[in-house]
């Protein structure tokens, strides 16, 4: 029911638009987030003793149920979409104008856009859930090109649109390679069926499509390169979609499967080693950036492969089994499920921040922005809270996951499992890496932008503090930001142990009590880490700061984007030549398709389906009349054929014509016979009438192939006719 | 009779097509024409041919020939009769405005 509200009011919308002009639409829009967000957190308070499963019948026929599922890990998401989706709505009440901006369109993408994230997070079934994935990348293209004027806009929803489609439809393949193996098509009970699902040989190609899809949703390296483009979308979209939630449904994915396929050497491998990869990539790329959105989006790629690789790094706790050997596995998933929330929050506050600088300014380019913080104050401290938890230091909530991080890190370097002997101490050293270069794009964005010499000249505006409702949403994220960090058990407890609970089902039972978490618990490797990450990190900004050429751009060739606009580029041209080649515009090529086509089918059947019978026994006998009517006919056929001028191919017309008449006189079909009389009559008519204006037949000579091409067609069709 | 039915039905039909194939509008439209005959004359053949009576309902015939193929027939005659009918008076238009009637000139300019 929940599901459904949003799109029940993203129908109404444009009446509100329509008829009540003088209100901004969000306001009216505000109610259905809010009121999702109190549901959701009423069923959090107040659990009932076993998660409801509802299902209404969608298409019996093949066991597809519409089945909505309520455990801890939807009711995260549920929590995140709504919660989020409240503060982005007021946030674009006051970010986009109400005279300018398609505000209808805008609101019904959203509300579209909201309602089919909750039908993801919360379906059961797993068509159900491919229904609604795409659908969140159809409401993603069509915000992202909300602005659809600019070029940059329709390129950047295009490319997503493209990525995550592609990556959507290979998980509905194995989802179905899924479904044929356990015969369902509910998630819970493939779940129960885990070992038959390990022990098919299409075990390995469900899961790499799974992956797929997953990867493409959540900006796994090296499918990347559609988020920075999608950054021309609005600000408030790119805050809600494109970094708090429809980013994250890659890892929901990986999370509701890792039940699944979890514990296997494969799963592992894969899913962390992508998390790592994008992790170290999106962070080394985001110091490059100039452009604070571009830098954002790179960061938000960085902290999801950060997720990804704590889920993959959790994975092998389903290989022990529950019990005190699979507890620091479990303390991975709590990691990545605990960022998962700082990381909606700090992310969403810091693109609103971003969104704000952009309105107030004018621009987004740290090269012209500087010295900041005096005009804008409070803009200024949001934005320190939210990269400072980004960044990993307390007194923010990002410090727990951070030091989390590490510690599933360092566990899992020291992993005796799946060839990790070897590996293993590359996960600690590219995660810490990847941390100093988190660090230094931090501290770049809150020093470039805000402090340093103001440089008036440089903006398009004069820079001012925003009013209040722009800043409403970001600070209640910031003060979030600060609340989990002084109280980070309730968070816990409420929301973190049951998602956790339904990624590792029993193992939170089992398995011994999860340690509070504290801030301060010595000088253990973690914090070494962190104060190494800090070290490193201000040493790198310096760096980079005193040295702008140290970071040239490598050649264009290298970057992946290249090769998609090539691919793009190629497969264009490729398709237009290869339609210009047999759409010639000649109906005589056409004509020829068409027969040739015909003769192949027609030729292919008969020999195929053996039908070469030939019976003469039920034949009717030939008169001497018959026989000089058909010899007639054949003439007459002939001289339309042979005749070079008009008139006696249409005389030949006219015989052949005449001949039929009689033939179905002879045939007992008196009515045809009439019409045909008529009919050929009046052809002959407006034949005669066309020739007075066309011109005579040309005794044109064609070149031999032609005509050789022509007569072994015509005979072909003829000898099928035949027979 | 059904045989050498065949037979002119096969003939014809790679009249019409030889005919269709070729380049001047005329012959065309006269192939369409001839193509329309054959097809008329392979329905009646198949319905079979000179089995019992008329079929117009009467006493005293015992048994009626098929009359589907005829109502089949009598069906394409009149599209036939429209098609030709048009086709000839697009020809016509196109030479008034082109000045040509063979396919390869009516392609334009940049297909030469």
């Amino acid at each position: 029911m929940l599901i459904i509200t949003p799109f029940l009011y993203a129908i109404l919308v444009p009446f509100f638009r329509k008829y009540l002009e003088k209100v901004h639409t969000g306001w009216f829009v505000l109610p259905v987030p809010v009121g999702i967000f109190a549901c959701l957190v009423k069923r959090v308070l107040f659990p009932y003793p076993a998660p409801p499963l509802q299902s209404v019948p969608w298409i019996p026929s093949l066991g597809i149920h519409f089945s909505a599922y309520g455990d801890g890990l939807a009711l995260l998401f549920g929590l995140l979409i709504s919660g989020i989706g409240a503060l982005v709505v007021v946030y674009s009440i006051f970010y986009l104008a109400k005279e300018r901006e398609a505000l209808g369109n805008f609101y019904v993408y959203l509300l579209m856009f909201m309602g089919a994230m909750l039908g993801v997070v919360f379906s059961d079934n797993v068509l159900v859930l491919y229904l609604f994935w795409e659908w969140t990348s159809i409401a993603s293209f069509l915000l992202i090109a909300f602005w659809y004027e600019r070029r940059a806009s329709r390129y950047g929803a295009q490319k997503s649109l493209l990525i995550t489609v592609l990556g959507g439809f290979a998980m509905l393949a194995g989802f179905l390679l899924l479904a044929n193996i356990t015969d369902t098509f509910s998630i819970r009970a493939m779940i129960v069926q885990r070992d038959t699902i390990f022990a098919h040989p299409s075990f390995g190609p469900a899961m790499v499509l799974i992956l797929l899809g997953a990867c493409t949703k959540s900006a796994q390296f090296p499918f990347h390169i559609w988020l920075p483009d999608a950054m021309e979308a609005p600000t408030p979209v790119s805050a809600y979609l494109h970094s708090a939630t429809m980013v994250k449904a890659g890892i929901y994915l990986i999370a509701r499967f890792t039940p699944i396929f979890g514990g296997s050497p494969a799963w592992f491998w894969v899913v962390s080693a992508v998390g790592l990869v994008t992790l170290f990539w999106g962070a080394w790329s985001a110091v490059r950036q100039v452009d604070l959105k571009a830098m954002l989006a790179f960061s938000t790629i960085s902290q999801l492969g950060l997720i990804t690789c704590l889920m993959g790094a959790g994975s092998p706790a389903l290989y022990y089994g529950p019990g005190p050997t699979a507890a620091i596995y479990t303390t991975a998933i709590l990691a990545g499920v605990f960022h998962l929330i700082n990381h909606s929050i700090f992310k969403g506050c810091l693109f609103m921040t971003v969104g704000i600088i952009d309105y107030r300014t004018g621009t987004r380019d740290i090269r012209k922005l500087g010295g900041l913080m005096s005009l804008m104050p409070i803009t200024f401290t949001i934005a320190v809270i939210g990269s400072f938890s980004m960044a990993g230091l307390p007194p923010f909530s990002g410090f727990f996951s951070k030091e989390l991080f590490f510690t599933a890190m360092l566990n899992a370097s020291e992993l005796n499992l799946f060839n990790m002997e070897t590996w293993g101490l590359l996960f600690p050293v590219v995660a810490w890496i990847a941390s100093v270069f988190t660090f230094t794009y931090c501290m770049i964005f809150v020093f470039k932008a805000f402090l340093g010499k103001h440089k008036p000249q440089k903006l398009e505006k004069k820079a001012r503090e925003a009013y209040w409702g722009l800043l409403f949403s970001p600070a209640i994220l910031a003060a979030l930001v600060m609340l989990f960090f002084f109280f980070p058990d309730q968070l816990v407890n409420y929301l973190i142990i049951p998602a956790v609970a339904s990624i590792l089902p029993g193992f939170i039972e089992a398995g011994p009590e999860i340690g509070p978490i504290v801030a301060w618990h010595g000088w253990t490797p973690e914090l070494m880490m962190t104060l190494g990450v800090v070290a490193v990190g201000s040493g790198l900004f310096l760096l980079i700061r005193n040295r702008p050429g140290l970071y040239r751009r490598p050649p264009e060739v290298w970057s992946l984007n290249y090769h998609y606009d090539q691919l793009l580029e190629r497969s264009e041209a490729g398709f237009y030549r290869l339609n210009r080649s047999y759409m010639t515009g000649s109906l005589h090529d056409y004509l020829l398709y068409i027969f040739l086509f015909l003769v192949l089918v027609l030729g292919a059947a008969t020999i195929g389906l053996d039908a070469w019978a030939f019976d003469a026994a039920g034949n009717s006998p030939i008169t001497i009349y018959e026989g000089i009517l058909a010899l007639v006919l054949l003439g007459s056929a002939l001289v339309v054929l042979f005749a070079r001028q008009r008139l006696i191919a249409l005389i030949g017309l006219g015989v052949m014509g005449y001949v039929i008449v009689m033939f179905f006189v002879i045939f007992r079909a008196p009515d045809l016979a009439l019409t045909q009389m008529v009919v050929e009559t009046f052809t002959l008519v407006i034949f005669l009438l066309c020739f007075y204006f066309l011109p005579e037949l040309k005794t044109r000579v064609e070149s031999p192939p032609f005509r050789f091409r022509n007569e072994v067609l015509a005979g072909a069709v003829g000898l099928l006719g035949t027979i | 009779m059904e045989t050498l039915m065949s037979v002119i039905v096969g003939i014809i039909f790679a009249i019409g097509v030889y005919l269709v194939l070729s380049n001047s509008l005329l012959r065309i439209i006269l192939g369409i024409s001839v193509l329309a005959h054959g097809a008329n004359l392979l329905i009646i053949t198949m319905g079979g041919l000179k089995k019992g009576g008329v079929p117009i309902l009467r006493e005293e015939a015992a048994a009626y020939t098929d009359p589907l193929p005829q109502a089949l027939i009598l069906t394409a005659i009149v599209i036939n009769f429209a098609i030709t009918a048009f086709l000839l008076v697009l020809a016509y238009r196109a030479y008034q405005t082109t000045g040509v009637d063979d396919m390869d000139d009516l392609r334009g300019p940049d297909h030469v």
